[in-house]
């Protein structure tokens, strides 16, 4: 029921949060577009959860879990950052070049 | 080996080894450190000597038949020819290290004031801590090299030692005829070892002493030429004729030196020599006989010098040639007692005769360097009277006197006695030892005479030191009275080791070193002669020794002597025994010049001959194989290793291409890698979507 769209939903998703964090330069958004990816992921888990058993389900509380805790340290990151650059765009934020 | 603490002998010659190189150090690095060398070189000497009695003591107790032999690492095993580095303790072995350290120490002791002002302090007491290593080796190896190196050694030591003032010409070329003298003698040495090997297989004496009665024909040939060829090294050794010429020049050195080394214990090496390979001397008539005739003819030919000399110390240099001379008869006869009691007792009283002559010298020495006159302090023309300021000194001496003189009841009176007597015994078997004991009794008149002589001329009559100078004049400090205190009382009672039966005595040296003789002995048995004769003998030699002193007291007028300056020179036999025989000078005629003839006369100097040519200049080029190598062989492997295997392979190729080469390559590399690394994140997403695409289209494909 309804598979197939499920998953072509998810890749659509999937493949705008990619595009988001390759082409976009503010971090804010660039972390918005992970977390897309990661609820693409999800939404696949959920959907073939219906024939391959609960596991699927279960996995994606543990994906939310892992994407809260990363929510929190991840935002705080970017908030360091902007203390002391006062920016967030990541273009201007190289020191590790070799 | 035996147990300890015997085996624990290699601690005497140990112990003045590490003085020497304690004072080596000292006088290379802190050459003013006086007190601390005093204390090294006569410490260990006396320490030496107390290990030296230790040891004495446990074989006296033990008192094996054989010797004690510690072998302490082979040393040279070549084939048939095994050396081991050994020490043997024998009953003859225990009587010179007791001389050797004993007398040593005393004359340590003395050395110390006497050498005190002098810069050359440390290296001094270096050079005698090391001469009495080496002869403690020679008298305590175990075989012949062992020997032969304390040998060498000792003679290395003298040469040394006799140099030390080497500012001086004369002393340095005194140090240098003792050396090549001594070569003479030492080639002896060498080619009767060649000659033992080839015979036995062996050097180690035990073997060789042993074997000596089978292996060897008695009279024969070989047995002839090793014994002759020992003495040779012995004549070299001990100054015998035709050998002795360096003794007396020998004198050059510091006068210890004189009494340690040039009387009382080097030159006694060869004598040590003869009694240890007594066999081989009992088994070769004519190896014995040269022996005592040689010392016979050397006893009294020297004495005849001591005569006339006016330098105190040569006298008693001719004086030790001559006693030298008395110790081969002794040994020569077969008297090994004998001749190693006049050993012992000559180390006493002539260590005391040089050692007073050095107080004598020190003191003259000490009044013209006071007065800053520059007269000589060793010329008995400018002494006379002395006994006035040094009472211990001439007491002392005169004690000595009466000991060489052989006048009872001294030290000198029992072995001079002994040995004659044995060489008048022998003369009963073999006639021809009439005329050695004659030759013995005149030098015994000589000596008398020369030695009161020099007693006269030094401590009594008018002084013609000079009338400032006498007030300089005094006696020695007590470090040096002292040695010679000790060595008068052992010349007063040096006699008790060995009393003859005829007194009554027990012949107490004779029977301990039976265990070394007694197959000498078996081979060579003593004569026996009548109490009555041995009576007479001894009576006839006090005569004489009286007679000598007495007809010196009379004959001699210390009165007319004026001092050396004024001296008018000597006329006919007088001068004749002043120039010692001619005897330098007929060495210089005979092979010195002729020598420097032939290498200055007959060759024309290198930058005046013309060049060879033709074969001559064919043989001086050496066939030109020289040239042919260096064209064939080494020019080919310089340019190879010069133009083709450092040029190219090593600086190129190992160099450059390999070890820069790789350097060069993780450079790059390096550098390569570094471009990825721009520090944009989004570069690095793309990278990573890149590799997950690439990773998820390989495993769905």
């Amino acid at each position: 029921m309804l598979l197939g769209p499920s998953l072509a939903v998810s890749a659509v998703l999937f493949a705008l949060g990619v595009a988001g964090v390759l082409l976009r330069r503010n971090a804010i958004v660039i972390f918005m577009c992970v977390e897309l990816m990661l609820n693409a992921v999800n939404l696949t888990f959920v959907a073939l959860a219906q024939q391959l058993g609960v596991a699927g389900q279960i996995f994606v509380f543990f994906v939310m879990a892992v994407a809260a805790a990363e929510a929190g340290v991840g935002l705080a990151i970017i908030l360091a950052i902007y203390r002391h650059r006062h920016t967030v765009n990541l273009q201007n934020i190289n020191l590790l070049k070799g | 080996m035996p147990a300890p603490p015997l085996s624990l002998l290699w601690v005497v010659p140990a112990l003045p080894l590490v003085g020497f190189v304690v004072n080596g150090t000292l006088a290379l690095t802190r050459p003013t450190a006086k007190r601390a060398v005093s204390i090294v070189g006569v410490g260990t000497l006396v320490l030496a000597f107390v290990a030296a009695a230790l040891a004495v003591a446990e074989l006296a107790r033990q008192h094996p038949a054989a010797p004690l032999v510690f072998r302490y690492w082979e040393w040279i095993p070549a084939g048939d020819l095994q050396v081991a580095f050994a020490l043997q303790l024998d009953q003859l072995a225990a009587v010179m290290i007791l001389v050797v350290t004993g007398v040593g120490a005393l004359i340590h002791v003395f050395s110390v004031g006497y050498m005190h002002e002098d810069p050359g302090y440390a290296r001094y007491f270096a050079y005698l801590n090391l001469f009495v290593f080496f002869m403690l080796i020679l008298v305590l190896g175990a075989n012949f090299p062992v020997m032969f190196v304390g040998w060498e050694g000792v003679g290395l030591c003298s040469y040394l030692l006799i140099g030390f003032w080497f500012n001086e010409q004369v002393n340095a070329d005194a140090g240098k005829k003792a050396f090549i003298v001594n070569r003479i003698g030492d080639f002896g040495f060498l080619v009767a070892m060649f000659l033992i090997f080839r015979r036995f297989g062996t050097l180690d004496f035990e073997t060789v002493f042993a074997k000596a009665p089978a292996a060897l024909m008695p009279g024969g040939a070989v047995v002839t030429a090793i014994t002759l060829f020992l003495f040779l090294g012995c004549t070299g050794k001990s100054a015998q004729i035709p050998l002795y010429i360096w003794l007396p020049d020998a004198m050059q050195g510091p006068t210890p030196v004189s009494a340690l080394i040039h009387a009382a214990t080097m030159v006694t090496a060869g004598v040590y020599l003869v009694a240890r390979c007594g066999v081989l001397f009992a088994l070769s008539p004519l190896g014995s006989a040269v022996v005592a005739g040689i010392g016979a003819l050397t006893a009294l030919f020297a004495a005849t010098i001591a005569l006339k000399q006016w330098d105190i110390k040569r006298v008693l240099a001719y004086s030790t040639v001559s006693q030298l001379g008395y110790m081969f008869v002794g040994v020569g006869t077969g008297a090994y007692a004998a001749g190693m009691f006049h050993l012992v007792t000559h180390a006493f009283f002539k260590a005391l005769l040089f050692l007073g002559s050095g107080s004598v010298i020190h003191a003259v020495h000490h009044a013209y360097h006071a007065t800053h006159t520059h007269e000589d302090a060793q010329d008995m023309r400018n002494m006379g009277g002395l006994a006035r300021y040094m009472p211990w000194t001439a007491a002392l001496m005169w004690i000595a006197t009466l000991a060489i003189a052989g006048i009872p009841p001294f030290a000198g009176f029992f072995s001079k006695d002994e040995i004659l007597g044995a060489a008048f015994a022998e003369s009963a078997v073999r006639p021809l030892w009439y005329a050695f004991w004659a030759m013995g009794l005149a030098a015994a008149l000589l000596t008398a005479f020369y030695m009161t002589r020099l007693m006269l001329y030094t401590f009594h009559g008018p002084n013609r030191t000079g009338e400032r100078e006498r007030e300089h004049l005094h006696e020695a400090p007590p470090i040096m009275t002292g040695p010679l205190v000790v060595l008068g009382v052992l010349t007063v009672l040096g006699g008790a080791l060995n009393v003859p039966e005829l007194f009554g005595g027990n012949a107490f040296l004779e029977h301990w070193l039976e265990p070394v003789t007694s197959l000498a002995h078996r081979l060579q048995p003593a004569v026996e002669v009548a109490h009555a004769t041995e009576w007479a003998l001894v009576a006839g030699a006090v005569l004489v020794a009286a007679l000598g002193i007495v007809g010196a007291f009379r004959l001699l007028k210390p009165e007319a002597l004026v001092p050396a300056r004024l001296a008018p020179p000597d006329t006919g036999l007088a001068r004749l025994l002043w120039k010692k025989w001619y005897v330098d000078e007929l060495y210089d005629a005979v092979i010195v010049r002729p020598v420097m003839w032939l290498s200055r006369e007959v060759l024309v100097p290198a930058r005046l001959a013309p060049p060879d040519t033709g074969l001559a200049r064919l043989l001086w080029k050496k066939w030109y194989v020289d040239e042919l190598y260096d064209a064939v062989i080494v020019r080919p492997v310089m340019w190879l290793s010069r133009d083709v295997l450092w040029k190219i392979v090593d600086a190129r190729l190992v160099d450059g291409l390999l070890v820069n080469g790789t350097a060069a390559a993780s450079r790059a590399l390096g550098w390569l890698g570094s471009r990825l690394q721009t520090g944009e994140v989004g570069v690095y997403v793309v990278l990573f979507v890149i590799g997950v695409l690439a990773v998820v289209g390989a495993v769905v494909r």
